[in-house]
């Protein structure tokens, strides 16, 4: 009578492929502009050949790992901070008017100031090290998260939290068991836009007086002309940047299959 | 006697509208009562009342010898939607209202509930796996618990079709036969009133007052065509003056 709620749901994998066309079709389409008709020439676009050799290359002395590291490093640790920051800011100011209205206006305000405006200031402040690249990525992350959650927590039901009022429930309850947990989906999706930042924020942080980083690959491959390695720094920051929102997803999935929600699925 | 619901000289108001006057009414112990009226008329703001989960009323409400305050675990809540939490399987939502300790161990507790609502083996299933007649049985294994001496249920039933009513409306007398619960429920159904209650409540429409108390006065298992209901039914429509419209207005005869 009941099915089983983790099995309950078609499996994805068979469709899979479809999602692996247009990275193929655009590889081609590289592949032959770049080595068969020539249409862009290896100083202006390398063939990702050329692009693959590079990255093997840089692999083999260990020249990527140490780029890899410290900015995997610098994203994990001003994304766990500004999601952090923004959970907690986010759940204050959701849960009191009071708050929202003597926090929120200055935060939307804070928002909107562009990720390369932050980098001088940051520089004054912060000095040259670790702490100004951890902050702007921080602060990338913050947004995100806490807009969503803030947005989360505004929607849930009030007619369940009148059930938790019905069992009397205090406000710790209610906020725990109910409306944190109504704010879940809203959470994890301001979580995977807020990973997403953190990375777009990560160049613009490398460029503060780095001498390492995938971020400071671009500038570095940008100011000795070397398209190649510039690609290299792209493609790799485009992958972790993948990688990280399919753990999130999975996180996703997995947490949230409660929800009932439109699928996209077309009818059988 | 004592009464297990007893509210006298409620008031209630919202901003300027007077939507409670003067309502004052008594439910025994173990009584099946249900409150019936126009619609919109301030019955579920009475029985919200009656639950504590409304307040700044004037008037006194008490049950089982104790003044309501606000929502307590002695009274239970039925509303007319599920209201299940998405995000918990049916045993967790069945054991949401009980104290930390016993929501730990109450898988015992949770199947003897789901086979009273005749749910057997549900205790993993999530709510958007279920129907809405399923999902109101589960809402109503969840306000049984706390093992509550007064259920409150607002329309309860008035979300499924006929059929579904029908048996939901079984389940709560079988449940009533066993526990003897003391029961109030708000309906727009006569038929349902009839069927269920000992006594009927009649509210008049704004500002509400209690205009009649009708003593149903059968025997159960009551049989939905005996001839007693539908005259009762009569008396029950004289009430509501729902039978007062002439047959010419009815029908739109020019006049």
């Amino acid at each position: 009578m009941v099915k089983d709620p983790i099995t309950a749901r078609p499996q994805r994998g068979a469709s899979s492929w479809l999602a692996l066309l247009l990275p193929l079709v655009l590889l081609l389409t590289w592949q032959v502009t770049t080595s068969v008709t020539r249409v862009f020439l290896p100083h202006q676009l390398p063939s990702p050949w050329q692009v693959v050799t590079t990255a093997w290359e840089l692999a083999q002395d260990g020249e990527l790992s140490r780029h890899v590291v410290a900015s995997l490093g610098r994203i994990l640790a001003g994304f766990v901070i500004g999601a952090g920051a923004a959970i907690l800011v986010g759940t204050l100011v959701g849960l009191s008017q009071a708050v929202e209205i003597m926090v929120d206006p200055t935060l939307q305000l804070v928002r909107n100031v562009p990720s390369l405006a932050w980098v001088p200031f940051l520089l004054l402040w912060l000095g040259i090290g670790e702490a100004p690249k951890i902050t702007l990525i921080a602060i990338g992350a913050f947004f995100p998260v806490y807009l969503n959650l803030l947005t989360g927590i505004r929607q849930t039901d009030r007619k369940l939290i009148e059930v938790g009022y019905v069992f009397g429930m205090g406000r710790v309850d209610l906020v725990w068991r109910i409306i944190l947990l109504s704010a879940f989906p809203y959470l994890l999706t301001g979580l995977r836009i807020g990973i997403g930042q953190s990375w777009l924020f990560l160049v613009a942080a490398e460029l503060i007086a780095s001498t390492r980083g995938l971020g400071f690959l671009l500038i570095d491959g940008q100011n000795t002309a070397r398209p190649n390695i510039m690609l290299v720094g792209i493609l790799v920051l485009a992958g972790f940047g993948k990688l990280s929102d399919a753990v999130l997803r999975c996180i996703e999935r997995r947490v949230l299959h409660w929800t009932d929600g439109f699928e996209g699925r077309e009818r059988r | 006697m004592s009464f297990a619901i007893e509210a006298t000289h409620v008031v209630k108001r919202f901003a300027r509208a007077t939507i409670l006057e003067d309502m004052s009414l008594a439910v025994r112990p173990s009584e099946i009562a249900c409150l019936i009226g126009p619609s919109g008329c301030g019955k579920s703001t009475l029985l919200r009342i009656l639950s504590g989960l409304e307040r700044d009323h004037a008037g006194r409400v008490v049950i089982d010898g104790r003044e309501v305050t606000g929502p307590s675990r002695a009274v239970g809540f039925m509303f007319q939607e599920p209201r299940l939490l998405p995000w918990l399987t049916v045993h967790d939502n069945i054991v949401l209202g009980l104290p930390r300790a016993k929501r730990r161990d109450g898988s015992t507790l949770v199947a003897t509930l789901l086979a009273q609502v005749h749910l057997e083996g549900s205790e993993r299933a999530l709510p958007r796996q279920l129907s809405g007649g399923m999902a109101q049985r589960v809402a109503l294994a969840r306000a049984l618990a706390t093992e509550p001496s007064v259920l409150l249920l607002d329309e309860p039933f008035s979300a499924v079709d006929a059929l579904t009513r029908m048996s939901l409306q079984e389940l709560v007398l079988a449940i009533w036969q066993r526990t003897r619960i003391t029961m109030l429920l708000v309906t727009h159904d006569l038929d349902e009133a009839l069927y269920l209650s000992d006594r009927v409540f009649v509210m008049s429409g704004r500002p509400a007052t209690l205009t009649e108390v009708i003593d149903v006065d059968l025997a159960r298992p009551r049989d939905r065509r005996d001839p007693e209901i539908a005259r009762r039914r009569v008396q029950l429509m004289d009430a509501l003056h729902v039978a007062s419209v002439p047959p010419s207005a009815a029908r739109g005869d020019p006049r």
